[in-house]
């Protein structure tokens, strides 16, 4: 077993460009304000929170792959490139790095504008737009913007597959075949997807934006967390109902009550209730964010990982917990502590 | 936990093959699509899933599925919500496990490669939202069973298993991503099994992608064909049910092969074109027979990405030359898609199971519409039906995005 370190995070959010407005908003604690998504036939608006824009334009923006990219590229860059901020020489291109893109919804806006190209007129429906509805579109831009990249990954799951991009990211470095991961979640916000939203889960609100991690073995690269644990998944099935799998996953995840637990309350009662059953015995202080930012699926999945991680990596908490209970695939949670709580292990 | 991990055993297992389920538009099962491949049959037809009158081209292989569904776990309400990626991706399943004779268990991985599963129901979903507004008739299921994870909780559920679900999503490399990936799950001791493979059907949106970039040829998909003018479309599944050797002779299992190798890279040259010089599919070809212990020397066969446009095929015959070197010009090399079309996320996992089937019963996949060679193609294409000695195959995938997987595929005997 290897020790693995956070070397950096990243975040785009509807708080903002970065983790410092994440942060803020976190530690304001208040429900972000909504806004309005039309969508057609004039019903009703739907509620959402949109990422803002940036207060300037993003300088990799200029890359000649980026130029006509969706938000969710955007978002996914923009994370990438705050998570290696913190490890230049990862950033530099001195190390091998390995790319994990967890994805649920992928790139719709792309998707919805070439298809209602299709249904007006196959015969002038534009080229430019197809290519960037593939799942796989963010992780190739990445992967060109950052240009070092030796192995890449686009993962699809409910917001859970977030921490199984980053058990793919640390298997890569115990296996030596890179020398950094950077595991990335992301989502775009778009109206049809805030419509999908409200007929699975009418009180949540939908939103976008990415998370970042960047892991390492490397402990001069730390930012003074590392990983401690990931449970393992719990699929939900015919004899394993979600309640049982979230049991099951917090039972796998040590921690006393002083250590923080990111947890993904935020929607309705029933969506809650699994969760919220399997931390019913938690008294230590929780974090749930999707309660200020909204429900951003593998993007809040990452951002519940970057918030663990900033918490330690701040002092604020010698360790943090991570709970994810998806709606549609497994129960799977993660622990986060401070660089120098656990010993060394013998890589 | 998935970390920490449990100690990787000191030496790597080998990892055998010991069912392996198709449906393609040759046909459902082993034999039909054996007979088909084996005879280089094309399965190409007028599409009548959606409307194509306005599309330049008007032909994939669009495949038929059996009337009745095989008898499984799963419930009168989840069989009525099963749609047509659920319903390929549980014969290939199915076939697959009664294939190995495996037995439900509580800790089984699968592993699945798709570009875009449900995208038919996301299609309806839209049409629904756009063209009845205030309709909701049965957008929350669609919501729902869209999502890939959902098929693929389908065929834990069909088949009376549980385990983790990995979905991998690298456009066209996922098939082969998906079973690559299985073949380290079980090499390095993370599980004795997996059920790994891919699938993707036809859809109106990625049809019409496709020949909006005209990529689809106007006249006959030939791979490697000095004349070819692009890709056809096709659908279907493929599952394979890896074990560690142990594990199979421990059960007494029948073997049908070993997945020998696996090696994925990528290519940052485009989004959509592959590096003219095919550098990163040859470094895939290089880091899979790395992991197989093998040479090009060893290689009997190549089941090439071979899309049949101009752009693909000219770089992956860069791309075989310069990995095989002087071997190239002895080396069988064809491309099935010539008979079933691409079928994107399933292509990597239909493809192996292809290699499969011409190791077990020893003969080469032809292309039957091949007339000239492109000047790029410094290996023999196989063109007629041939019986020939097969001990090794390799099977490459590359996907847009730039993901390459290629996998080594070695004749139990």
């Amino acid at each position: 077993m290897s020790t693995i370190y956070i070397c950096g995070l990243g975040a785009v959010s509807p708080a903002g460009w970065g983790v410092p407005a994440l942060r803020e908003a976190l530690n304001k604690g208040e429900p972000l304000p909504l806004q309005s998504l039309d969508r057609p036939g004039g019903q009703k608006p739907l509620r959402a929170r949109l990422v803002p824009s940036p207060a300037a334009r993003p300088g990799f923006l200029a890359h000649q792959r980026l130029r006509r990219t969706s938000p969710i590229t955007h978002y996914s860059a923009a994370a990438a490139l705050e998570a290696l901020a913190t490890a230049p020489a990862v950033r530099d291109g001195k190390l091998r790095l390995g790319l994990v893109v967890s994805l649920q919804t992928g790139c719709v806006h792309y998707c919805c504008r070439f298809y209602d190209e299709t249904l007006r007129d196959p015969a002038t429906a534009s080229p430019l737009l197809f290519p960037e509805t593939v799942f796989a579109a963010p992780a190739s831009h990445v992967a060109t913007l950052l240009e070092h990249v030796t192995l890449a990954y686009t993962l699809v799951g409910d917001p859970t597959a977030f921490l199984q991009a980053v058990a793919l990211g640390v298997r890569w470095l115990e296996e030596k075949r890179v020398d950094a991961s950077l595991i990335i979640g992301a989502e775009e916000t778009h109206w049809i997807l805030a419509d999908a939203l409200w007929h699975l889960e009418r009180e949540a609100v939908f939103t976008g934006g990415a998370g970042a991690l960047c892991l390492s073995c490397d402990p001069q690269l730390s930012v003074g967390v590392q990983l401690a644990a990931i449970t393992d998944p719990h699929t939900y099935s015919a004899r394993l109902p979600r309640g049982r799998a979230a049991r099951a996953m917090r039972d796998q995840l040590d921690g006393s009550n002083s250590d923080l637990l990111c947890d993904g309350l935020g929607g309705g009662p029933r969506a809650n209730a699994p969760e919220a059953a399997a931390w019913a015995d938690w008294t230590g202080p929780r974090l749930s964010l999707k309660r200020t930012l909204g429900e951003g699926l593998m993007a809040a999945a990452a951002w519940q990982c970057v918030a663990a991680c900033d918490a330690v990596a701040g002092g604020r908490f010698a360790a943090a917990n991570v709970s994810l209970v998806g709606g549609s695939q497994q129960a799977i949670g993660a622990r986060f502590v401070a660089a120098n709580r656990m010993p060394a292990a013998t890589t | 936990m998935l970390f920490p991990a449990p100690s990787p055993p000191r030496r790597p297992s080998r990892v055998v093959i010991t069912g392996a389920g198709i449906l393609t538009a040759l046909g459902q099962g082993w034999k039909p699509n054996a007979d088909g491949f084996r005879a280089g049959s094309t399965a190409f037809r007028r599409v009548s899933l959606f409307d194509v009158s306005r599309q330049r081209v008007k032909v994939a292989a669009e495949a038929d599925l059996p009337a009745t569904l095989p008898s499984t776990r799963l419930s009168a309400r989840q069989i009525a919500r099963l749609d047509r990626p659920s319903t390929m991706l549980l014969w290939a399943a199915l076939e697959a496990w009664q294939q190995a004779g495996w037995e439900a268990t509580e800790d089984l991985p699968l592993v699945l490669g798709t570009t875009s599963g449900g995208m038919s129901l996301g299609e309806d979903y839209f049409r629904q939202a756009v063209q009845a507004t205030g309709r909701h008739r049965q957008q929350a299921t669609r919501a729902l069973q869209y999502q890939s994870q959902v098929q693929a909780r389908l065929v834990l559920d069909a088949l009376g298993f549980n385990g983790p679900i990995t979905i991998i999503s690298n456009a066209c490399a996922s098939g082969s991503n998906a079973i690559g990936h299985a073949w380290e799950i079980v090499r390095s001791g993370q599980s004795d099994r997996v059920l790994a493979g891919g699938y993707d059907t036809l859809s109106q949106m990625v049809f019409s992608g496709f020949d909006a970039l005209q990529a689809l040829s106007p006249t006959t998909c030939r791979p490697f064909d000095a004349g070819r003018d692009g890709l056809a479309l096709g659908e279907g599944a493929a599952l394979v049910a890896l074990e560690t050797l142990e594990s199979a002779r421990r059960r007494g299992a029948a073997i049908l092969g070993e997945l020998a190798g696996y090696g994925t890279t990528i290519d940052q040259h485009h989004l959509t074109q592959p590096h003219p010089e095919g550098d990163a599919a040859a470094a895939a070809m290089t880091l899979a027979c790395d992991s197989a212990r093998l040479t090009p020397e060893d290689i009997d066969y190549i089941n090439a990405h071979g899309t049949g446009t101009p752009l693909n095929d000219s770089s992956e015959a860069l791309a075989i030359q310069s990995w095989a070197g002087r071997r190239a010009a002895t080396l069988p090399v064809s491309s099935t898609k010539a008979s079933i079309g691409h079928l994107l996320g399933g292509a990597g996992a239909v493809e192996a199971v292809v290699c499969l089937m011409a190791l077990r019963e020893q003969w080469l996949p032809p292309e039957i519409v091949f007339e000239t060679p492109d000047a790029a193609c410094n290996f023999p294409i196989v063109r007629q039906p041939q019986d020939a000695r097969v001990n090794v195959a390799l099977s490459n995938s590359f996907g847009f995005g730039g993901v390459n997987a290629t996998l080594v595929l070695r004749r139990w005997t």
